[in-house]
């Protein structure tokens, strides 16, 4: 392996490991070959694994032997070469309807960056992101990818009320607000599809490691798939793609 | 069934939290003070996880519609059955139609009223505490049904007792470990952060404590990464955040220690311009 990793405590039951600074889907890749070597691990005293973009967090009930013998277990699994299965992932298309209505800072973004709405559209609906984690709110996805073109501050004053479904833009990141929440990304419009569902055995559709590409809507279709979601049966466009 | 005829200052239904959602982006919640509610469920005979009543420095007014037993623990909100003192860490015989009050605030600053059984509310993502959007209700409202198991029960005064440690309630001191970035302040700002007495700023809710007193550091932002409750962040500005049970499940802010489980219970038990300091386990 050619990362150098640092394990550290974190609380009474958790192991911090630490790949060098960076995002980047390399470092992704390597994090989640590792976390899903811990999931399939069969000791009974992890009780959850959770990843971020150069981290794992592992909790356990206790450590058995104290923190140094865990140490030790989970460098050998790390460079353990047994089956590095191929990760799977999921390509999702995500329905977005940019119109004015839902798009309400694509003007001011068309104006700072001097692209037509449309060029903005064609820009972020054209990249295939990369799901780092999820974090923030319940279903928010950490998307990796945003061409820089795009790239815009968030915004001085955050907004009181972001409404459920806004795609949006913070800095180099990408993301859609699961849920209505206070926020200070620029909205460029809005998706019907539900990013976090407590119907569902797991309430996100999507993990790290997956991906999403986003296709353009028109309020039309938009109030068509919210129907269809509402009544849970609009299925989302899947590719699945070898890691 | 239980009636919430006055929802209190701010009284939710918590258990021991929402566990295995975390890479969902979806907090733990549960109890502010977990050992007060292990403490009423073991008296009542609950299994520990048992739903109970949080309730925050001023409690609320309810009606009994069933016979059952109740316990009352953590912060002493001087409670009354029928406006009748009755004592915390005690299982107590209640009627159809019996009325539970609260007084003033007498010790530590969040109450738990458990009761046989647990409350039956509703379960989501295996726990039945409230955190929108979640559940639907973040707290109780007036004329909320809760409902419980009816049990009818002869209880003598002479039932279960223990002697419980509640010098928690007035403790100012977290039991603390280094948080990940900890190593990366100066030796000074090490010593001066377990040497500080800090006060408590009037942020502090479920989701984070902040506290007043600025702590000037130099430490960059982290890239995002997990936290927990008991998490305290550094920010660039110097506020401490000391994250509690409804916080976010990743953060970006320095993480310079990390309370112990039992130094969660003691601040939850805290409140605005009262004092804490931090002391190192390790």
């Amino acid at each position: 392996m050619k990362f150098k990793l640092t394990y550290k405590p974190y609380g009474q039951h958790g192991v911090l490991v630490e790949w060098p600074a960076s995002i980047d889907e390399e470092t992704l890749h390597d994090v989640l070959c590792f976390k899903s070597k811990l999931n399939s691990d069969a000791s009974q005293n992890i009780i959850e694994v959770r990843s971020a973009y150069h981290s794992l967090l592992i909790i356990y009930c206790q450590f058995k032997n104290g923190f140094d013998d865990e140490v030790s277990r989970l460098k050998s699994i790390y460079t353990s070469k047994e089956k590095s299965k191929k990760l799977k992932s999921t390509l999702w298309h995500i329905p977005v309807c940019y119109d004015a209505q839902f798009g309400v800072d694509l003007e001011s973004i068309s104006k700072a960056k001097k692209l037509s709405e449309a060029e903005i559209v064609n820009l972020h609906s054209q990249t295939i992101y990369t799901v780092y984690f999820i974090g923030f709110l319940p279903g928010f996805l950490y998307l990796g990818g945003l061409d820089e073109r795009l790239a815009t501050p968030r915004k001085a004053t955050p907004r009181l009320q972001i409404e459920k479904g806004s795609v949006s833009i913070g800095g180099n990141q990408t993301g859609v607000y699961p849920s209505a929440s206070p926020g200070g990304w620029n909205i460029i419009g809005n998706s019907p599809i539900n990013f976090f569902d407590i119907k569902n055995e797991s309430p996100c559709f999507a993990t790290a490691g997956d991906h999403i590409k986003f296709y353009p809507i028109d309020l039309k279709e938009h109030q068509n798939i919210k129907t269809l979601v509402d009544a849970g049966v609009f299925p989302i466009e899947r590719e699945v793609i070898d890691g | 069934m239980v009636k919430v005829l006055k929802p209190g200052l701010y009284s939710s239904v918590q258990d021991l939290g929402r566990m295995g959602y975390q890479e969902f982006g979806v907090p733990y919640s549960g109890a502010m003070d977990q050992y007060a509610v292990k403490i009423a469920n073991m008296l009542l005979g609950n299994h520990e996880s048992a739903a109970v009543i949080e309730m925050t420095m001023t409690g609320p007014l309810l009606q009994f519609e069933c016979e059952t037993l109740i316990c009352i623990s953590g912060a002493n909100m001087n409670p009354k059955l029928n406006k009748e003192n009755i004592p915390n860490n005690k299982a107590v015989a209640v009627k159809h139609g019996d009325v539970l009050s609260f007084g003033k605030l007498q010790s530590g600053f969040r109450s738990y009223l458990g009761v046989l059984g647990g409350f039956k509310t509703e379960k989501v993502l295996d726990s039945r505490s409230m955190y929108v959007p979640i559940t639907r209700a973040s707290i109780l409202k007036k004329n909320d049904v809760l409902f419980s198991e009816n049990t009818t029960f002869n209880h003598l005064s002479k039932h279960s007792h223990i002697k419980v440690d509640e010098s928690y309630l007035a403790s100012e001191i977290l039991e603390v470990f280094k948080g990940p970035e900890f190593d990366k302040l100066t030796k000074t700002e090490q010593k001066a952060l377990l040497e500080t007495k800090f006060k408590i700023s009037k942020d502090n809710n479920r989701m984070a404590y902040q506290l007043e007193e600025p702590f000037e550091n130099k430490l960059e932002p982290i890239i995002t990464s997990a936290v927990m409750p008991g998490t305290v962040q550094l920010t660039p500005s110097g506020k401490l955040i000391v994250l509690m049970r409804d916080c976010q499940t990743t953060g970006g802010y320095p993480r310079v220690l990390q309370l112990s489980d039992s130094a969660l219970n003691v601040l939850a038990q805290k409140f605005t311009g009262q004092s804490v300091r931090f002391k190192n386990l390790l």
